[in-house]
Parts: structure tokens; sequence; C-alpha cells
């Protein structure tokens, strides 16, 4: 763990991992300013099943699985006495998604938030978290998928437009289990999101999907880290971002590291952005770094475009009109992955929202 | 009855060494019920004058006139013209990632209806349309002209014209690409869509084996940008047999 005091880490902005995040809009999460509530809004919002259990336990009991050099994430770390734990027992296979959702918060004080979601030894869930409302939120999110097990874990940021969320999502992943990771971003004011991947012992596979939507004003950054540290680790990872409306910026990095004794890595990142409007701003940087030649594979690709003038044409072409052409074009963009999601009701508020947020950006 | 107008049809385009001409002044008149061929060698402007009708942004108008039972098409938006009842099939369709043929169809179909069809005889017509083209029904469910073989693509094409019925049809080279037995079944769906609903049909091509399928009643050679030539479906014979040599040398 890190030794620093929290004071000697606050960022000034010119750090790498803070370059383009606007820290003044941080509601004084990063600085040590943020008034922090003793709030607990995380809670199971679906039937309980034998070898799941929720709990709020002690901090003390239940310590960090990872490190972090993150300034949010070890605030979080000093100030949080309690840890919501979430615990998928050895070999249970859950068929239906395990729901947890952010009760309500407030806008005038700060909630840090500390999760473990432990899926056991060869145990299968599906996890999906609705974070909806207004709140200012720090969240240490860790993730321990053990032996043989898999994890689809499903975030879900429909905030409303004054939410200011840093998260970190961090999952270790253990010998042959599978994590998989659909982050979706549509509301907030600031979203910050770190989904990070630690391969703890070779056979481990993720995927990172993602979609962001992001329209006036609103700021959406999310910082992928995938550390290939065994060998025969495979990690995909695919985000897909729209922008539409003045000011509207996001941040896309994916950094990915295969070191020395990652032989047999296996590891594909795609970004791509679609600039609905002049004024938004996209930011996609993909970092490979490589430490071994003995691999499977390891590239990474990232577009930023405009409507697709042919494709708004040839739908036109059939009667539709230019705002429903482009609504077909933006949710064909995200369809592939909001897909993966597998619920049918949530795919469709979710497309919804995206139907509503382009209307409402004029796009 | 409807009629579609062309008169002293002018379209450059724009490139690096500034607007360049490609119609030179285009005449043609097809009523309801007609079918007439373009037919001309490559480069001649075949495409260009299907787009420049249908309204494609890359065309610019520089002169004449068109007009659909007196109504001025090139006044109106794309999706309008297609509202009119003018359908483009066009020589390379566009893929549309992540949006189903099935979607795609039913929000064409509601527009240009202007209500949303009964989803019943909807899912009825559709199935009706893929069997005649003999296509797979797991085609609906697949994303727009996304990994369609060329066949597909322009069978997709064909039956976009049989299900939303429009007035008048400008079909751009859909045989090319097509083996002997899509062809026919291909010019098979073209003519059923025609007889059923009275459609006035462009037939734009290349070659002339369109058209022992589907029976052109008047014949027009295209080059460099104009029509050269019309005639009745003679006029195709003499193509066949003498090519487009002593057009383009003119
Ligand atoms: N964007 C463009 N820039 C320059 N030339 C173009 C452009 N688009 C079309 N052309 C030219 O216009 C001519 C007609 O093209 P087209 O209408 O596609 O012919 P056809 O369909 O008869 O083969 C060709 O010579 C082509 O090169
Ligand atoms: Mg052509």
């Amino acid at each position: 763990m890190t030794t620093l005091t929290t004071n000697y880490l606050t960022p000034t902005g010119r750090e790498e991992a803070w370059r383009f995040t606007p820290l003044k809009r941080l509601g004084g999460m990063h600085d040590g300013t943020a008034i922090v509530a003793d709030r607990h809004s995380l809670a199971l919002n679906s039937a309980s099943v034998p070898g799941v259990s929720f709990a709020l336990l002690s901090a003390m009991d239940n310590a960090p699985i990872s490190e972090s050099d993150d300034v949010i994430v070890a605030r979080i770390r000093d100030f949080a006495k309690e840890v919501a734990v979430l615990t998928i027992a050895a070999n249970t296979e859950v068929a239906e998604p395990i729901l947890l959702k952010r009760t309500p918060g407030a806008l005038d004080s700060a909630e840090f938030s500390r999760v473990l979601i432990r899926v056991e030894n060869h145990a299968r869930a599906t996890v999906i978290i609705e974070n909806t409302g207004d709140t200012h939120l720090a969240e240490d999110l860790e993730i321990s998928v053990g032996s043989g097990a898999s994890l689809t874990l499903v975030s879900l940021q429909e905030w409303g437009s004054k939410s200011i969320h840093a998260g970190r999502q961090h999952a270790v992943v253990e010998r042959d289990a599978t994590f998989k990771s659909i982050v979706v971003t549509i509301g907030g004011s600031l979203v910050r999101l770190l989904p990070t991947v630690e391969f703890a012992a070779p056979g481990a596979s993720c995927e990172l999907l993602g979609v962001y939507f992001a329209t006036s004003g609103q700021f959406f950054e999310h910082r992928m880290f995938v550390d290939h540290k065994v060998p025969n680790a495979k990690s995909r990872v695919n985000y897909k971002g729209a922008l539409a409306g003045d000011q509207a910026h996001t941040v896309w990095i994916g950094d990915v590291f295969i070191r020395a004794a990652a032989e047999g890595t296996d590891t594909y990142e795609l970004n791509r952005n679609l600039l609905l409007s002049d004024g938004a701003r996209a930011d996609s940087v993909p970092n490979l770094e490589i430490e071994t030649g003995e691999i499977v594979g390891a590239g990474h690709a990232s577009t930023t475009g405009r409507f697709d003038d042919e494709q708004l044409f040839y739908l036109m072409s059939r009667g539709i009109n230019l705002a429903d052409a482009r609504r077909l074009v933006v949710r064909g963009f995200f369809n592939e992955i909001i897909t993966e999601i597998g619920d049918e009701v949530i795919q469709t508020r979710l497309m919804d929202r995206i139907d509503d947020e382009l209307a409402k950006a004029g796009a | 009855m409807s009629t579609l107008e062309i008169r002293g049809l002018k379209v450059s385009v724009d490139t690096e060494n500034g607007a360049v001409e490609i119609l030179k002044g285009v005449d043609l008149t097809i009523k309801s019920g007609e079918t007439h061929a373009i037919m001309g060698p490559n480069g001649s402007g075949k495409s260009t004058l299907a787009y420049s009708i249908a309204g494609h942004p890359k065309y610019n108008i520089t002169g004449g006139t068109v007009t659909l039972d007196g109504a001025d098409v090139l006044e109106m938006t794309v999706d309008e013209r297609a509202k009119a009842g003018l359908f483009l099939a066009m020589q390379y369709p566009v893929e549309v990632p992540g949006v189903s043929v099935s979607n795609f169809l039913r929000t064409a179909v509601t527009a240009l209806r202007g209500e949303a069809p009964k989803l019943r005889t909807w899912v009825g017509e559709v199935k009706g349309a893929m069997e005649a083209l003999s296509m797979d029904p797991s085609f609906a469910q697949r994303n727009v002209n996304e990994g369609f073989s060329g066949g597909e693509k322009k069978r997709h094409e064909i039956m976009q014209l049989e299900l939303l019925k429009p007035k008048i049809a400008i079909l751009d080279e859909t045989d090319s690409g097509l083996d002997v037995d899509a062809l026919r079944i291909v010019s098979e769906g073209v003519n059923r869509a025609k007889e059923s609903n009275n459609i006035g049909v462009v037939l734009i091509t290349h070659y002339t084996r369109i058209l022992r399928y589907i029976k052109p009643d008047f014949v027009h050679v295209f080059a460099n940008g104009k029509i050269v030539e019309e005639g009745g479906p003679e006029l195709a014979d003499k193509l066949e047999a003498n090519g487009y040599a002593e057009y383009v040398t003119a």
C-alpha cells in the first residue's frame, strides 16, 4: 500500500493520469475539500438467492485486495470504515442477474464508498449496478474472480445531470477465470471511471466493453488499465462513444501493459468515437507497453468520425427523415455493445435514454 | 398515373480541381407502367443521373428541372423524394452497422405510409417478399448490407422495391454481380413489383442480358453525360452486336 499521505497526492492536473480531467468539477473529492457524508447508498435490489450474500462489513476485516496509486481511491480507503461486500459462494451458478442499486444521494456532500464483489472459485454470475439520480460519489469497487469462475459486471451510469462520479473498478482475475465488464455512461455532470484488470494467474481472460454518450457540458472519462503480468491471459477492450453539443468532452485511455513474464498474451483494444456536432471533443489514447515478444497478439485501434453521409443518404432514400436516420445510425453504433447486456428491459431503457439525449442535443 | 419528367438536367461534382460537369443536359420522361432501359459505357454518368434524382448531397444541380406529377423534385429533401414515390435501387448499397434489416424496413415503411403497419400483416408481407426472392428468413435479423454478398445486396434492394411500392423506380446496375439464377430471381421480383403496382421503371445497365428478363419499352443510349440515341427494344439488339464504340469515339 502507498505510504504517501493523501495530502501529498493531491493532483495538480499536470500528472499524466489527471491531465484531461477538469479538477475543479470533482467536487473536492480529489483534494480533501469535499464534505464526506456517512452514506451507504448501495443496496441489493433483486431477490435473495442461495449462495449469494450482500452485507456491509467492517473495513478492518476486509482489506483492499489491490494496490492503487489513485488519489481518490487512497482517500476512500482512509475514510471508509465499512465495505459493501457481495459474495457469490464457490460453485454457485446464479441464473438471474444480481441487481445492485444506489439509492438517491445528495449534492452537498460526497459518499466515499468501498465495494467488494467476491466471485469464489467456479461460481458464475451476472451483476448489474444501477446508478441513477443525483449524487457525489467516490467509489473504490474491487472485484475478485476466483479460479474457473465467471463474472459479467454491468455498470450503468444513468445519473441525473448534476452527479459527480469518480470510480475505480478493479478486477483481480484468477486462473482460467473470465471477467466481462460492460460500462454504460450516459448521465452525470462528470464521470471518471477506471476499469482496470490484473491477471493473477495464467488462463484468465477479460473483456472490457463500454459505451458513453456525452452531450453539452458533460465530461466522461474512461481510463482502462489491463495488467498482463502472467503468461497466457487474454484481454479484449471495445469502447464506443458518441458526443453531441457544445463542450461535450470524453476521454478514453487504454493502457495495456504486457510484462516480461506475460508470454502468450493475446490482447486487442478498440475505441470508436462518433462526433455528432461541432464543439464536442473526444480524446482517445490507446497505449500498449510490451516487455516480451513471445505473445499471441497485441493490437489497438482508435477512430473518431462524424455521421457517414452515405449511411444517412441510404436511409433517407427510403423515406426516413434526417432525425430518424441519425437516431438509427446512433442506435446501430451502440447496438453491438448494448445487446451484450442481455436484458431486454434494460437495453430498451438505455436506448430510449440515448434517443432522448440525442433529441435534446438537437444533433 | 404518374410522370417523372427530366428536362435539360445538368449536374456537376466538386473535385480537387474545381467543379466538373458530368451530366450535360438530360431529357427523359417516364410514365407509370413503362420500362426504360438506359444503357451506356462505364463512366458515362448513369449513376450520376440516378443519384441526382434521388438527391445525393454530392451532386450539384447546375441546370434543368426534375418534376414528379408536376411537383419540383429538386426542391425536396431526400426523404421527401421517397415519400413522393421515387425509389433508387443502388449500384452499391450502403452498410448500416447495428441496424437490422427488419428494423430498417419497419422504419422505412412507417415513414412512407405515415403510420406503423399492423404488425401481423407486415410480418407476413416481409416473409412473403423474402420467400419470393429466395432469401433465408435469418436475413431479417442481419444488419443492413453488412457482410452481404453482392447478390444478397441486390436482392435486398429489390425486396425493398416490392415492399415500399414506389411510383417510379430507378434500378442502377441491379444486374451487375449476379449469376444467372440470381439474375432471373431478381428480374422476376422487378416484374412482379412493376405489375402489381404499375411502377414506372428506369433500368440502368451496362449489359443487355437483363433485358432478356425485363422487357424494355424504350432504350436510351447514354454517353458522355447525355442521351445520344433513343429507340425501342431493337436498339438493345444493335448495342449487343456493336457495343458502344460508335458513341464514345464520337
Ligand atoms: N466525386 C467525383 N469526383 C470526380 N469525378 C467524379 C466524381 N464522381 C463521379 N465522377 C465522374 O463522373 C463520371 C460519371 O460517373 P458515374 O455516374 O458513376 O458513371 P456510370 O454510372 O455511368 O459508370 C465518371 O467519369 C466519374 O469518374
Ligand atoms: Mg454506375
